[in-house]
């Protein structure tokens, strides 16, 4: 009886209605699928609700100060007036300054160990980095402040005055007084904590690249150096790219070791030397204390303007890496 | 014999029952930082003698903490600055301010080849930090040190980066030493600095000072103290130069014992006093006037009087000054205003 019944029911078109559904998420696939999708949904419904949660916490200070609130250099928790323009300029310099120190250091970096280095000990430095990478922020801070902000004062802050200070146009960068915290040093400490991202996905991405496409180039005479550099690299390109820009997001919103030798003076100064202020900064510091609506309201609306930024940047990411990618190179 | 001892046995069981079931209370509270090491050994202190009551403190700001009791999160807050007339008119409910201990502010700086403690006028410290004076060798400096052989160089400036109670008392003391700083700068536990470099909390200032040559910056007399980082003295209102100490710090708040206001909501700096320190204030614990929980009121009215009374004993050993005693018992009488 029961065998004739599985045999009619097998037989049978494929059936609608419940009892089907059950079968169908038997085998798992219809289970998966809804979880992965409630899953990816979840990061779409979290990022959402940050941006919806400051849009209506900030809805003070976006009343009061308007587009004005970008350009005002002010923060004044006493008098109430509140601009974010040296904060965003401050998150910005310490970020250049940081991708234009850890960007060629970890490129070259990540092109020895997958391309030069042999295998152990490539394997075993890339153990090593990624223990850099989980180093907490706040170790780094300490190193700062008891290490590069001393040097800086005495040794690198002077040679640098003495040497860029006197060239034309880049040189105001280098001058001005130097009290051994500021954007440069910032810069110097998120370029540390941020090589190892770099090394770390390049070197992974470099890796992938197939073997053919070096023994081609080889074959066609190319030197060891000229293949990787003209045929490896432009391979690799995009996946490069990518960890450039893991690293910006990570520097844009590092907060403690930035807080710690930044110097936290909310001006907009030309030297790279002269004390500033980062969005994160400022926030981690003053958030617990801000005892006024506006002032929470103020510093709500900075939480508001970092997400724009890294949202813009992130974008401004994706095409240029679509615009490498129609430029050829890539196969 | 053997049955009175019995009796008593059954006594003591039935007593240790009641106690039992007499429902534990549990207060949560949230506030400034300042004072968290003496609150936590307090709350604790208190558990052990009344082990039904229990306090949970979180030390996550005086303005978290004045914002949890609005919201009413929690049952009582903490503040290193009086709620302001505004905050206390957007409130729901009356707030009473109960001072709990003093602490103080002291200035520590960095001048090569200076050693001993300097002498800092209102004056100077005021132009310091408005960034009108900017040479140690200043003449204003230079006139309360006499022998002490000041350089010719820059002034660097430190102040806290974070929010803090240290900064309200800083700036509410040059508020009151300069009408310009009140008008341009003002009081807060953050404010818009002249000038100067920021440093994270105690450690960070007391860090930048250490390092920088020709820093000046201000810490906590505790920070100080645990730290042995020597200071200066400063200028009170009857002229003089005091050292921070303790005593001077509780002599600041007896001079200003007879102006108190009947709701505790006072500043102390530059008290009236030839002893007392001028950069000093209370700490406050933000009650409800109103509780409609009895056994939460009654829990903490209780706290209240043994904090006023054997609390105080515990504050030297953590380098928190006492209340003077006529406050003490103005705050004794203030407690039935607890409802």
């Amino acid at each position: 009886m029961s065998s004739t019944a599985t045999i009619i029911e097998r037989a049978a078109p494929p059936e609608s209605g419940p009892r089907a559904l059950i079968r169908r998420l038997r085998h798992g696939d219809e289970v998966a699928h809804v979880l992965t999708l409630l899953f990816a949904a979840s990061i779409l419904l979290i990022t959402s609700m940050v941006v919806y949660e400051l849009w209506l916490n900030s809805h003070l200070s976006r009343a009061k100060f308007g587009w004005a609130f970008f350009r005002t250099g002010v923060w004044d928790p006493v008098f109430d007036h509140f601009g974010a323009s040296p904060f965003i300029y401050g998150t910005l310099i310490t970020s250049i300054v940081s991708l234009v120190i850890a960007v060629p250091l970890g490129l070259a970096a990540a092109i020895f160990l997958s391309e030069l280095a042999p295998r152990r000990i490539s394997d075993s430095i890339a153990f090593l980095i990624d223990l850099l990478a989980a180093v907490p922020s706040v170790i780094y801070g300490l190193l700062g402040i008891f290490i590069v902000v001393p040097l800086m004062r005495t040794t690198i802050g002077p040679a640098l005055i003495n040497t860029l200070g006197y060239l034309p146009y880049v040189g105001r960068l280098f001058r001005g007084p130097n009290y051994g915290v500021g954007f440069f040093t910032a810069g110097i400490v998120l370029a540390v904590m941020v090589v190892p991202f770099i090394i770390s996905v390049s070197r992974e991405v470099l890796l992938t690249v197939p073997r053919e496409q070096r023994e081609a180039a080889l074959a066609l005479g190319a030197t060891r150096w000229e293949s990787t550099w003209k045929v490896v690299v432009p391979w690799a390109r995009t996946g490069i790219m990518g960890s450039v820009f893991l690293a910006l997001a990570r520097a844009l919103g590092e907060t403690m070791a930035v807080t710690m030798v930044i110097g936290n003076d909310p001006k907009i100064a030309a030297s790279l030397f002269a004390p500033g202020y980062t969005i994160a900064a400022v926030i981690a510091n003053e958030f617990t204390e801000a005892t006024g609506d506006l002032y929470l309201s103020a510093l709500i609306e900075l939480g508001l303007v970092l997400f724009l930024m890294t949202f813009i940047l992130n974008g401004l990411a994706r095409l240029l890496i679509l615009a490498t990618e129609r430029g050829g190179g890539h196969p | 014999m053997r049955k009175r001892m019995l009796v008593v046995s059954l006594a003591l069981a039935v007593t240790a029952i009641a106690m039992a079931q007499s429902s534990p209370v549990l207060l949560n509270a949230a506030g400034a930082t300042f004072p968290y090491p003496i609150y936590s050994k307090w709350f604790d202190v208190y558990h052990q003698a009344h082990p039904t009551i229990q306090i949970n403190y979180q030390s996550i700001g005086s303005g978290g903490g004045i914002r949890q009791l609005q919201a009413g999160t929690v049952d009582f807050g903490a503040s290193d600055g009086p709620m302001t007339d505004e905050q206390l008119a957007q409130s729901k409910f009356k707030v009473l301010h109960f001072p709990t201990v003093l602490g103080a502010v002291v200035p520590t700086y960095n001048i090569a080849g200076v050693t001993g403690e300097l002498n800092f006028t209102q004056k100077a410290l005021v132009g310091i930090f408005l960034g009108t004076i900017t040479k140690w060798n200043d003449a204003e400096i230079t006139k309360a040190n006499a022998g002490v052989n000041l350089p010719n160089a820059d002034i660097v400036v430190v102040h806290r980066s974070d929010g803090s109670g240290t900064s309200y008392i800083w700036t509410d003391f040059l508020s009151k030493a300069s009408e310009e700083w009140k008008n341009k700068v003002g009081k807060a536990t953050s404010v818009n600095w002249p000038v100067g470099l920021g440093g994270k909390g105690n450690e960070g200032v007391s860090g930048l000072v250490k390092q920088t040559p020709n820093a000046i910056g201000y810490i906590e007399l505790i920070y100080a103290v645990q730290n042995s980082i020597s200071y200066g003295k400063v200028q009170n209102a009857t002229g003089k130069f005091v050292k921070a100490d303790l005593a001077g710090v509780t002599a600041a708040a007896a001079g200003a014992a007879n102006d108190i206001p009947d709701d505790f909501r006072v500043s102390i700096t530059n008290a009236p006093g030839a002893t007392a320190y001028p950069i000093s204030s209370f700490t406050w614990l933000l009650i409800p006037a109103q509780i409609p929980d009895a056994a939460k009121r009654d829990a903490i009215k209780g706290f209240l009087h043994w904090m006023l009374n054997d609390g105080q004993n515990y504050n030297e050993g953590l380098s928190y000054a006492r209340l003077p005693k006529p406050i003490i018992a103005k705050e004794l009488k203030a407690i039935a205003q607890v409802q």
